[in-house]
């Protein structure tokens, strides 16, 4: 998962100047996708081969508490499996046979590599080969990594994607389609389905897809649009089976949303005054729901610490449409190429931050106490003992936020602290 | 491997997180790799805790591991000294580090800094979050302490007659059930009967004050998962005498009274009644009449489980059905007073076994953790949390103890609260199918919250059969007994291979099983 070695597009433009930090991380590993992704993908199970360290994040991160038996568990190494007394391989056929026992339901099972899996070499695709075989017909078995040392937090998503593009089928050359890639909730789906209808654009597929019976197929007419700014693995692999990425800002606000689905529009030449039309009653909704939330938001001062890639996207939004003033924006990974349409508007003077040193970023913070601090739930509390207002960054990632009619929400996710802070007489 | 879905302890560095996030100016280094950091939510989170805990980590990705991780120790080691200057360092791994064998221990030794530096060894492929802090908790106090230490054969000299004595208050934690205001109830009640209290650690506790527990009479062992080990280690080797009743309810409050008395050497004629006593009396009033035999399931940590089933017992007239533990380190315990009160100990870290075993003894309320709150609500099964592992609402804004003559008054409200009072359930009885006194009503004090009881499966291999009279005159049983009254009528026709359940099986049944 590293950048080095990609081709990088020759206009990509390589301002701002970025620092680049490295330190404590204060971010949830990959494992932390699975609470979304298995919401999502509703006929899969996912099985993380780790420690009770694994299962006890998964808890913490899924809300502290569950309420139905969920479709995810934690396979958790024991010392026997360490010492090879036990045979790893063995052992997880013999959990495996126990979850498609139980849950008899489900079509994939992802087995789900972590920390201590990666460094005892345990091998997680030999064994859903193995597992395929064994439960073909029944069950998928398929193996990704979302551990923390080879992912942050959002990046468990495109391991997880990119393991799925074996199960895309081919689409035949000559044959056109929209691919949207990057987890959204359903609602929001829905939404984009109904203008890319209008629009006259079809078909229009989801990875990841609700079932997995509903997984799209790929080809060289397949045209790429990214949901989400973290999936570069995935991208690069669809774009080496032909498909090709619509290069646009992320569906983030108004201005995020129009271009995002221009891209889409331009490539299947639909006309601008139908563009116009079909946009229009969602934009102007979008526009009078915004306009309130800018009165509250507009010259306040904002600090992103780097949590899930989605912080340049969304701080162009909040300086661009809510006159927010962007103190630092940190992200815990910069694609520069999947991120070049976003730099491109953010506004020039911004200090912009790749990676972390948690300390030092919290003394950065405190020098320059801004508004509003969008920091992950470790640090939420203690900045608010400090005096400063917060906004949880994992709630970017699990409400629905993007399109033109989530416009207004994700202002008001972050205007709610400040607004909150104000009545407050305590 | 284990499957596990869900698991009521994290892994053991959580545990030596939480004693270190209780003391004042100790500071943990763990080599852990990125994600990690997930537990300081926790903290900040679920406790509200104001500032992050002392724990620096050393994030470690995957470019690291062809590095040198130890280098990358030694630098998060260095920086963490000079930023937070703390009087005491602990060095950890957690679970990934630990197959590293970076021996960031000795590492942090070879470092010759000023302050005592301990390394953990947090075994976390076969202990969990209580091990962990009772290891680190133990392992801090015994560094600190060794040096006073006196020569074997020397006793311990009286406590000075011009002196008060005192005790030490060891095991509340971060993180821990109620913690917070049970420190103060047993404040207050070893107050109550003249004996001051010394150090109260790890919650609060500098290192500068654990040297201090030499000085007191005496240990309280308030919560044996994070206490026993060290309160064993003072009573060999500092000849220190240990209090090991746990004041939980009223019986368990008057005992540990009298125990600490005699541990302090002083002569209590009696124990005085105090005032804010409330529950005996609410417990003997006409209303709790209708608590008698209620049917309750106990599950927690060890400590709570165990004076959990004696109050209900004892002290509420309720009919103990079962009751279990994930406290493995302490199963000992929860084994004799399951045999005390003659039902099955039920010893396992498993949810699905605790959820199958409640479904299958179909209590009247259930004890347990968040998660037997879950399982309750699923089953449509009144609950009340008892233990750790804590949730937000485990730290109420008001003072809400466990412990002590008020812990008891606030068990009482706690536990009895859930179930339908006395008088409405006598009301319900009279009126039954009556349009507003109706199964599907809910308890008025529970508002307009609906909760269905879930339908248990009933078992398939049965081919016993109701006659509709017979369906028609269960249906006149108080919802609240009506599955118990299936099942024994069920199970008392085929003892006696009876084949279809009549209005006259029904009642032959009842009084069979009549109380």
């Amino acid at each position: 998962m590293s950048a080095a070695g990609l081709p990088l597009a020759v206009e990509v433009n390589l301002r701002p100047e970025i620092n680049r930090e490295r330190g404590q991380r204060q971010v949830f590993c990959g494992l932390a996708g699975i609470v979304w992704l298995h919401r999502k993908i509703q006929d899969a199970f996912f099985l993380v081969i780790g420690s009770r360290t694994c299962a006890h994040l998964l808890q913490s991160a899924a809300g502290v508490m569950i309420f139905a038996e969920p479709r995810f568990a934690t396979a958790i190494l024991q010392e026997r499996d360490l010492a090879g007394l036990a045979d790893c391989n063995q052992e997880l056929d013999r959990v495996v046979a126990e979850i498609i026992q139980r849950r008899p339901t489900i079509k994939t099972l992802f087995l789900v590599g972590s920390c201590p899996s990666e460094v005892i070499k345990l091998d997680l695709h030999k064994a859903a080969e193995r597992l395929s075989g064994r439960y073909r017909n029944q069950v998928r078995v398929i193996a990704y990594s979302a551990s923390g040392l080879e992912t942050t937090f959002t990046q468990g998503e495109d391991s997880c994607l990119h393991s799925l593009l074996p199960e895309l089928s081919q689409r035949p050359d000559g044959e056109r389609s929209l691919l949207i890639i990057g987890t959204l909730p359903d609602v929001v789906e829905d939404q984009f389905k109904r203008l890319f209808s209008e629009l006259g654009i079809d078909p229009v597929e989801f990875l990841p897809p609700r079932r997995l019976a509903e997984a799209p197929a790929v080809g060289r007419g397949t045209r790429m649009l990214l949901a989400q700014p973290f999936l570069s693995e995935t991208v690069r692999a669809l774009e080496k089976r032909g498909a090709t990425l619509l290069s646009a800002p992320y569906p983030l606000g108004i201005e995020g949303t129009r271009a995002w689905l221009e891209a889409a529009a331009q490539a299947w030449g639909v006309p601008r005054a139908r563009f116009e039309a079909v946009i229009a009653p969602a934009v102007e909704r979008a526009a009078k729901g915004l306009s309130h939330q800018r009165a509250l938001l507009e010259g306040k001062r904002i600090w992103f610490l780097p949590d899930s890639q989605l912080e340049i996207p969304i701080a162009r939004f909040l300086a661009r449409e809510c006159g927010v003033q962007l103190l630092e924006v940190a992200t815990p990974f910069l694609d520069r190429q999947l991120m070049a349409e976003e730099l491109a508007l953010l506004p020039p003077q911004v200090s912009l931050t790749e990676g972390q040193d948690v300390e030092q970023q919290l003394a950065r913070v405190r020098a320059a106490r801004p508004d509003l601090t969008v920091c992950g739930l470790g640090l939420a509390n203690p900045l608010e003992a400090e005096g400063l207002r917060t906004k949880w960054s994992i709630e970017l990632v699990f409400t629905p936020i993007h399109g033109f009619d989530q416009a207004a929400d994700l202002a008001e996710l972050f205007a709610r602290p400040l607004v909150r802070a104000g009545l407050l007489r305590v | 491997m284990q499957l596990t879905l869900w698991s009521y302890e994290g892994p053991p560095h959580v545990g030596a997180m939480r004693v270190v996030a209780s003391l004042r100016r100790a500071h943990l280094v763990l080599h852990a790799p990125q994600g990690d950091t997930y537990a300081d939510l926790l903290f900040t989170m679920i406790e509200r805790r104001p500032t992050r805990p002392p724990v620096s980590y050393t994030s470690f990705q995957a470019r690291d591991l062809g590095g040198d991780t130890a280098a990358l120790f030694l630098s998060t080691l260095q920086a963490t000294y000079e930023r937070f200057q703390p009087e005491l360092f602990l060095i950890g791994e957690s679970c990934t580090a630990e197959l590293l064998q970076d021996q960031p221990g000795a590492l942090a030794k070879g470092m010759d800094l000023p302050i005592p530096v301990l390394s953990l060894e947090l075994p976390a492929y076969t202990r969990k979050e209580n091990w962990g802090a009772s290891e680190t908790f133990y392992q801090v106090v015994r560094a600190l302490l060794k040096d006073q230490v006196p020569p074997p054969g020397s006793t311990r000299p009286g406590r000075p007659a011009d002196r008060p004595p005192t005790a030490n208050l060891l095991g509340p934690t971060a993180l821990g059930f109620r913690c917070r205001d049970d420190v103060i109830e047993v404040e207050r009640l070893l107050d109550s009967i003249g004996i001051g209290v010394n150090v109260v650690a790890p919650l609060g506790a500098a290192p500068a004050d654990i040297r201090r527990i030499p000085e007191a009479d005496f240990n309280v062992c308030l919560y044996p998962e994070i206490a026993d080990q060290t309160c064993e280690w003072l009573k060999r080797n500092l000849h220190q005498p240990v209090v090991k009743t746990v004041p939980i309810g009223i019986g368990a409050t008057r005992e540990f009274l009298k125990d600490c008395a005699a541990a302090a050497g002083l002569d209590l004629k009696a124990i005085p009644e105090p005032s804010w006593s409330r529950m005996p009396w609410y417990s003997r009033s006409v209303d709790s009449t209708y608590l008698t035999g209620k049917r309750v399931f106990v599950f927690g940590d060890a400590t709570h489980a165990v004076a959990a089933s004696r109050i209900v017992v004892e002290e509420l007239g309720f009919k103990l059905v079962g009751l279990g533990t994930y406290s493995r380190e302490f199963a000992r315990e929860v084994r004799e007073a399951a045999r005390r009160y003659a039902v099955e100990p039920l010893i396992t870290d498993d949810y699905l076994e605790v959820e199958s075993k409640v479904a299958e003894l179909q209590p009247e309320l259930v004890l347990g953790t968040q998660m037997e709150r879950h399982i309750a609500k699923r089953l449509g099964i009144p609950c009340a949390v008892i233990s750790a592992p804590v949730h937000i609402q485990d730290f109420p804004a008001r003072y809400a103890p466990q412990m002590g003559f008020e812990g008891a008054n606030v068990l009482f409200d706690t536990w009895v609260h859930p179930l339908m009072m006395g008088l409405e359930e006598h009301l319900i009885t009279m009126f039954r199918e009556d349009f507003e006194f109706h199964e599907d009503a809910p308890p008025s004090h529970l508002g307009s919250i609906q909760t269905r009881p879930v339908q248990m499966p009933t078992t398939p291999e049965t081919s016993i059969v109701w006659t509709a009279d017979a369906e028609q005159e269960l249906k006149k049983i108080p919802f609240f007994v009506r599955g118990k009254a299936r099942r024994n009528t069920e199970r008392f026709a085929e003892e006696r291979g009876i084949k279809t359940i009549t209005v006259e099986t029904l009642y032959d049944a009842k009084a069979h099983f009549g109380r």
